[in-house]
Parts: C-alpha cells; sequence; structure tokens
C-alpha cells in the first residue's frame, strides 16, 4: 500500500510533492507543497484505488527555532477500504502565511481549522467561519506557539475587564 | 474587548434580526440539559429548531501545551481529566503510544490487566451514557439501577490503582503496582452482577414503548455524512459504517479475543442506544475470555531505566537510588521521531499524536478526540426537529467536556 501512494504521488502530483527525510514514524509521511494541499488531499480522496476518503485528524506543530518555514500542517487520512491504512501529509508555512481550507472536501475540518487558527494563530483561506472557537475573545495570543510562554502573558487585562463589566453593573 | 464581546455581540445582532415569531433560547452553559460545560445558542421556531451555534472552550485547559513541559510519564495526569468517565482508557491510550514510540515490549500480564480495564471502563462509560439518555427522557430507574455496578466497577479500580476519578493508570512501561490477589474473582463477580442487570435495564429502557417511540428516527445521521464529519465509535456504528479500531488496526491483544462488533442503521438515539448496549455485551464477552488466563509474572517489564524500582530498594540499595534519581529527574528516554497510535475509547477514536526530539518531554502532543470531531455536526442533527429532541440527541451522542476542549 505504501509504494501504491508513493507512486501515485509521484506519477500524478508530483509538481506538489517535495523530498523529504526519511523520519522515524509509525506512519508514512509525506511532504507536500502549500499550495498543494487541496488539489493532493482532494486527488488522494477521489483515487479509486486509493480512496483516502476519511480524514482522520489535522493539526499543526510550531518548529520554532528548529526548522524553517516555521509551521507544519499535519494532514492524517485514513482509508477505510484499504485495511484502514493512515498516511500523514505534511505542508509547511511561514508565519503569517495562509493556507487552503479544506473544508470543501471535508466537512469535519471545520473545526479542527478553527482550533489551530485559534491556538497558532494560523489563518485558513476559504474557511466559513474563521474564528476563535475555544479561547475567549480578548485572548491575547495563541498559547501553542512556542513564544508564548507557558504561564501566560498575565491576567491583568482579564481583570481589567472583569472590574469594568462590574463597574457598569 | 471584554472576554465575551464579540461573541455576544454576533448573538445580540442575530436576536435583533430575528424573523416574526422566532426566539432565540440560550441553553447552557451550566444547564441540568447540558452534561458538563457546554453551550448551545438555539433559534426557535415555536417548538421547532431553525439554528443551533454549539459555544465550546468552557473547559479548556490547553494540556497540549502543558505536554510540552511535562515529561511523558507526568502528562499521564492530564490524561485523567480528557474524558473523566472513562479515565483509563485515556491513560491506556497515552501509554500505549510512548510504548510504541520507545519500542517497548510489555508483558502478557500488563496488556491483560489493561484489557480487563479497558473494557470494564467501557462499560463505565456507557452506562452513564445510556443513564443520563432516559434521565433526559424522564425516566430516572434506569440509571440508580445500573449505578449499583457502575460502583462495584469503581470499586475495583480504586483498590487496583487508588482513586476512583483521576486513576493514573499504568505508567510507561507496566502498570504502578501489581494487581491485589482477589482481582480476578474480583472481576468475575462484576461481570456475573452486570449481565442479569443489562437484561433488567434492556427490558425496563430500550423495550420500553414510550421510550421507542420517543427516540426512534430523531437525531439521525447518514453514514456518508457520519464520515465526512470524521465520526468514529458507538456513533459512527450506529450510522451502518463498521469501523472499530480494535478490529481494523488492532492493538494490544483485541485480534486474539472473539467479539463482535454491533452495526446500526439510521444513527438515530435509538439506534446509538441498542448499539452501546450490545457492545456492553460484547465488552463483558471479552472479560470473561480474559480473567481466567491472567498470566502470571511481572507487572512491568525489565527495563531499570525506564520503570521506577520499588520504594523499599530506593532506601537501600545504590543502584535502585541511582535509577530513581535518573528517572524523576531526567525522565524516561525517548527516542526522535513521531508516532501516531489510535486506540478504541468508549466514544470512538482516540488518537494520541507524539512529536518527539529525544528531550524530557515531547516536543508537540496532540490528541484527536472523538467527541471534538462529531460535536460539530450537532446543529446538523437537530435541524428542524423540536427542542425536547435535541435534548436526548445531545446525551445520546455522550459528548464530554472535558474530553472536548481538553
Amino acid at each position: 500500500m505504501k509504494e501504491k501512494v508513493e507512486n501515485f504521488l509521484q506519477s500524478k502530483l508530483s509538481q506538489f510533492v517535495l523530498k523529504s527525510e526519511p523520519i522515524n514514524s509509525n506512519i508514512p509521511t509525506y511532504s507536500i507543497k502549500s499550495e498543494g494541499v487541496v488539489p493532493v488531499i482532494k486527488a488522494l480522496k477521489e483515487d479509486s484505488e486509493l480512496k483516502f476518503d476519511f480524514l482522520n485528524d489535522l493539526t499543526a506543530i510550531d518548529w520554532l527555532g528548529k526548522r524553517n518555514p516555521r509551521f507544519e500542517l499535519c494532514y492524517l487520512l485514513k482509508s477505510p477500504s484499504n485495511k484502514h491504512f493512515r498516511i500523514m501529509l505534511k505542508a509547511a508555512i511561514e508565519d503569517g502565511e495562509g493556507i487552503h481550507s479544506i473544508t470543501s472536501l471535508f466537512k469535519g475540518a471545520n473545526w479542527p481549522e478553527r482550533e489551530i487558527f485559534d491556538l497558532f494563530g494560523i489563518e485558513f483561506i476559504n474557511h466559513p467561519y474563521m474564528d476563535r472557537i475555544i479561547l475567549p475573545d480578548n485572548f491575547q495570543g495563541h498559547p501553542l506557539r512556542k513564544d508564548f510562554p507557558l504561564e501566560g502573558f498575565g491576567q491583568d487585562y482579564l481583570i481589567s475587564d472583569l472590574l469594568h463589566i462590574h463597574q457598569e453593573e | 474587548m471584554a472576554i465575551y464581546e464579540k461573541t455576544a455581540s454576533r448573538f445580540r445582532g442575530k436576536f435583533d434580526n430575528l424573523p416574526e415569531g422566532h426566539s432565540l433560547v440560550n441553553l447552557g452553559p451550566s444547564h441540568p440539559a447540558t452534561h458538563g460545560i457546554l453551550q448551545n445558542v438555539v433559534q426557535l421556531d415555536g417548538e421547532r429548531i431553525v439554528d443551533t451555534e454549539a459555544v465550546i472552550g468552557y473547559v479548556h485547559r490547553c494540556f497540549e501545551k502543558l505536554g510540552e513541559k511535562y515529561d511523558y510519564n507526568q502528562f499521564l495526569v492530564c490524561t485523567d481529566r480528557m474524558n473523566y468517565v472513562s479515565t483509563p482508557l485515556n491513560n491506556i491510550g497515552w501509554i500505549l503510544t510512548v510504548e510504541n514510540l520507545m519500542q517497548i515490549q510489555v508483558p502478557d500480564r500488563v496488556t491483560y490487566v489493561r484489557m480487563i480495564i479497558s473494557e470494564l471502563s467501557r462499560i463505565m462509560d456507557h452506562i452513564i451514557c445510556q443513564g443520563i439518555l432516559g434521565v433526559d427522557l424522564g425516566a430516572f430507574s434506569g440509571m440508580l439501577h445500573m449505578f449499583h455496578h457502575r460502583e462495584n466497577i469503581y470499586t475495583i479500580i480504586e483498590k487496583l490503582t487508588g482513586a476512583r476519578l483521576t486513576t493514573t493508570f499504568c505508567r510507561v512501561g507496566g502498570m504502578e503496582r501489581d494487581i491485589y490477589p482477589e482481582f480476578a474473582s474480583e472481576v468475575k463477580m462484576v461481570t456475573k452482577g452486570l449481565k442479569p442487570a443489562l437484561d433488567e435495564f434492556r427490558d425496563l429502557l430500550l423495550r420500553n414503548k414510550i421510550f421507542n417511540e420517543r427516540t426512534a428516527g430523531i437525531g439521525g445521521i447518514s453514514a456518508e455524512e457520519a464520515l465526512a464529519y470524521g465520526y468514529s465509535g458507538p456513533n459512527l456504528r450506529a450510522a451502518g459504517v463498521d469501523h472499530d479500531v480494535r478490529k481494523d488496526t488492532p492493538y494490544m491483544l483485541y485480534d486474539k479475543v472473539d467479539f463482535d462488533v454491533p452495526i446500526g442503521e439510521d444513527g438515530s438515539v435509538l439506534h446509538r442506544a441498542l448499539v452501546r448496549a450490545e457492545e456492553m455485551y460484547q465488552s463483558i464477552r471479552i472479560i470473561e475470555q480474559l480473567v481466567d488466563n491472567i498470566p502470571s509474572g511481572n507487572y512491568h517489564a525489565d527495563l531499570p531505566h525506564i520503570f521506577l524500582p520499588e520504594k523499599q530498594k530506593v532506601y537501600t540499595s545504590m543502584e535502585e537510588l541511582i535509577y530513581h534519581f535518573k528517572i524523576i529527574m531526567h525522565g524516561v528516554k525517548v527516542p526522535v521521531g513521531e508516532q501516531y497510535f489510535a486506540t478504541e475509547a468508549a466514544n470512538g477514536e482516540l488518537g494520541f499524536y507524539i512529536v518527539s526530539e529525544g528531550e524530557k518531554s515531547p516536543w508537540r502532543v496532540h490528541v484527536r478526540r472523538p467527541c471534538f470531531w462529531f460535536y460539530q455536526s450537532f446543529p446538523d442533527l437537530v435541524k428542524g426537529g423540536l427542542l425536547a429532541d435535541s435534548i436526548a440527541t445531545m446525551s445520546s451522542l455522550n459528548v464530554i467536556a472535558g474530553e472536548l476542549d481538553c
């Protein structure tokens, strides 16, 4: 199955596939260009043999100080008709860059993409509703970035907020 | 900007532009009909739901950030607080991921106990879900009846781990301590008592005419939609899709035991309840195959640099003291690499994704929470239905706030 995926990527989508160093992982991982996310996943999903039609997981990694470009989007796809074989696609983007949303291919990508926007500050283009999902509206920063301190930036602004509400009442 | 100013102004705008006769109702965040802190803002036309918006994040603790600072055994306490109805399943999922990344083989005794505890936790989770579903529809006795048996399972887990809710079961390379001598006989007693109780529960609630008419055909989802939304677990199986991580990509010894995967048809509230009911029988079946054959042996792998030595020896022996110090101060040594490992938790596929740079703590931890994926379809499930049905839909989905927000 792994060879089939490799052949498919090399023969049909070679313009989007990047050469990547082998990593120690239990799931075959492929690097793709950030602009190729939608066409590659679409092709893998619609291919009659591979049928990667289940979006298993969607997340991001911040490689601050380790790699360039800084962020890496991880798309975990599963092919239920091929013994639930999983592959990981990775697309690297720089801070401030956007990436195309895959909500048109998988409805379920909606909340995970919003979660990534909330916690990493990566914006998704063509997403139906790109806004914070988990954190409060006035939260400053994106906590899963490596330069965000573990204890946060302090609670002063939240406290002044509460005082403000109290005074209004 | 105030805490929820943007959200509030959005809903105020929605409220101002409501069509004639419609009303906007706020269910939650703290409401008896929402289990856990979940909020739904529902637009109603009389009793019919026109539109729903789910607001989540009230229990967010950012465990993924904490995971980047904790070492591999410490993160276990975070997993306790994810799905707090079936805690050991989360613990086992995390430990299996780390062990796979480190390529550790644990003794069969450990795997057997882990599997038995997994299945007991699954029963625990399903009892809550089924019971609460009944309570939400006005049938209290089913839940009270089953809670007695849930308590028995809790007693076993308490004896085994020392805690009822935050179990912190297992350590990398084994279990924290060996099972107690009466473990097997007590598990057998619990499963023996559970079977007639489940039969009674089925007759009492699931075969009840009122319950059937109340739940049949509401809150349904088609198989295609469910797959598109990333459903997994009993909710997906109720829609007629035969996916179960235990069968598809077997872990532990699930390929050695005999069990069936129950499948529903229309994904409605009734079918979800029926699938969960049958799953409890299957869990008992798995436990019965294992409990008599727990192999003797050690309760942890023989890896002194990974598994903490016995406390008594730390005080008396030099070597054990050194290992104790090394493990406590520097954590376990994990190779550079990545691992995504999926286990079948009570709600569906619980996956842990670790990116390790070979340090004390992982570079990145990600949890694929089943609740997070299927709860986003909630507005679709209840659209056009009655408000009262949305409560039943919510409880049959078994959304756990701690897992949803993580």
